[in-house]
């Protein structure tokens, strides 16, 4: 009988494996279970182009009907499952038909953390494809939009509901500036500056108290004191992984799916993706990376070691996630922020386009953030890991700025 | 042979396909992707092709020829 790989959850880590198996030679069956019944769809363009409508639902989709017949791949969409036997090799689905499995991959990411301040109509997150839909319709009719939390989603929210035309845009976060964690308190302020440049209300170092309705809409409570009318409020505080299915199982859970450097939860059993958390090769951590390019990488390495069991590979992630914010792209690489020193090398345009370079104590370079310079980001990324000083990466990232006409570097 | 194809309308300078396969895609000055060599060998086209899919906006193909 041939090999079944199951594999649970179809958005892009679900996809990439099973693309992956084929492109490894696996030959035996692939199925992809998902709870939704939309084609697999990527995530990223839900808070940027979909949601302000630059671009459709076919852009964003990752597999469609043809193309996972011609790979081999079977698609059971709109099925969630509902608990997993290891020993038994078996998964439940949610009207208990049972699925038999050589190898199984758990690739159902994570989910946004609820509003804790209840929900009622107008107060959105923003995770699958019905949010960003709904989202996108209620921006439509204009503000004032809230947006609590200050990370990725949130501050792209803020962004692409200005570039939407929404006039009246209020961004609130305990933390003193957006993204302090990733950017360190320097790059933190230059975002924060960036949205208030761009029209948005800023409001950090304040929490939220509380959401009321009244007749006229929400108003949003801030613990100073000071309220905010909404007709929109969106909640970007984060996202839980999806591992609550397996907790009748026996693997080891622990803010998601624990898992050995080749991606294996048990044997036979890997995960990939936001629900996996895996062993850091630097940090000494596990760590559950919720990022585009690090499910990618771990899709295709998970698919390599069922398809050549002979000889399994380890992960080797380098952090790497990007955020596009009004026209601007930013890009961080390994370890950044916190209390690290850090050093800002100006790029080719030096008023839009930068990178910060950070080092650990020992002034070993320990990652970037660069901002509309790919090619800086490019240097940064293939050196994190490596064993060079923070002052060599400096030299090559100046390197890559253009030469003038006169020959003096900018 | 297989030939590499890349929409640079569609590019956004992420630069995972640098980072996966430094010998066949690069970034110009604008950060826009470049094809180093637009046909490949059957050997390398696997390798390749994992670089094209790590695009997070899909704007590399390589399709054999
Ligand atoms: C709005 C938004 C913007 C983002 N922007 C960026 C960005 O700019 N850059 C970046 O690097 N990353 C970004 N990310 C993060 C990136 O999208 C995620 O890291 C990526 O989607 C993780 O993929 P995944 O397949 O592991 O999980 P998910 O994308 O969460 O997919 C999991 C799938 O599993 C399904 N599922 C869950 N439970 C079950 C079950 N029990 N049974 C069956 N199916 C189930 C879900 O319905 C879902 O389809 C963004 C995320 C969001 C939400
Ligand atoms: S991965 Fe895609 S978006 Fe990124 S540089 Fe290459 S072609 Fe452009």
């Amino acid at each position: 009988m041939n090999p079944v790989t199951v594999i649970v959850g179809s958005s892009i880590g679900g996809v990439r494996t099973a693309q992956a198996l084929r492109a490894s030679g696996y030959d035996g069956e692939v199925l992809l279970v998902g709870e939704e019944t939309a084609l697999p769809y990527d995530k990223p363009p839900l808070s940027k182009g979909l949601l302000a409508g630059k671009s459709t639902v076919e852009d964003i989709t990752l597999l469609t009907e043809e193309a996972a017949a011609e790979a081999g791949i079977r698609l059971v969409p709109g099925r969630a499952a509902t608990g997993l036997d290891v020993a038994g090799r078996w998964i439940e689905l949610a009207d208990g038909e049972r699925l038999r499995f050589d190898d199984l991959v758990i690739a159902t990411g994570a989910r946004a953390r609820p509003s804790p301040w209840g929900g009622m109509p107008g107060v959105h997150v923003l995770r699958t494809l019905g949010d960003a839909e709904a989202l996108a319709r209620d921006l439509g009719k204009g503000g004032p939009l809230v947006v609590i939390g200050a990370g990725f989603i949130g501050a792209e929210v803020a962004a692409t509901a200005r570039d939407m035309g929404v006039e009246d845009v209020t961004l609130v976060d305990p933390a003193p500036a957006p993204l302090h964690g990733v950017l360190g308190p320097e790059l933190a302020d230059w975002c924060a500056r960036l949205h208030a440049g761009n029209g948005v209300t800023t409001r950090f170092g304040v929490g939220v108290d509380g959401i009321d309705r009244s007749a006229e809409g929400l108003l949003v409570r801030l613990a100073d004191g000071k309220r905010f009318p909404a007709a929109t409020v969106v909640v970007g505080i984060g996202a839980v992984p999806c591992d609550d299915w397996l907790r009748s199982s026996c693997l080891r859970l622990d803010d998601g799916v624990v898992c050995d450097a080749y991606g294996r939860a048990a044997e036979n059993v890997y995960a990939v993706g936001d629900v996996a958390r895996v062993p850091h090769p630097r940090k000494n951590a596990l760590v559950r990376a919720e990022h585009w390019t690090s499910t990618v990488e771990q899709a295709a390495r998970v698919a390599h070691n069922i398809a050549r069991k002979e000889s399994p590979r380890a992960h080797e992630p380098v952090e790497y996630v990007w955020s596009d914010q009004y026209d601007n792209t930013i890009q961080i690489t390994g370890h950044t922020g916190g209390p690290l020193s850090a050093v800002t090398v100006p790029g080719p345009d030096p008023g839009r386009a930068f990178a910060r370079l950070y080092a650990e104590p020992d002034g070993s370079f320990a990652g970037a953030v660069t901002v509309n310079w790919p090619r800086a980001l490019i240097t940064c990324r293939k050196a994190v890991g490596s064993a060079a000083s923070l002052e060599e990466i400096r030299g090559s990232v100046s390197a890559k700025r253009p030469v003038t006409k006169t020959g003096a570097r900018p | 042979m297989a030939v590499v194809k890349a929409d640079p309308g569609l590019c956004q300078g992420y630069a995972n396909c640098v980072v996966a396969a430094d010998d066949v895609f690069d970034l110009d000055d604008d950060g826009v992707v470049v094809v180093l060599r637009d046909e490949v060998e059957e050997s390398e086209k696997d390798r390749v092709t994992d670089a094209a899919r790590s695009c997070p906006v899909s704007a590399l193909v390589v399709e054999s020829s």
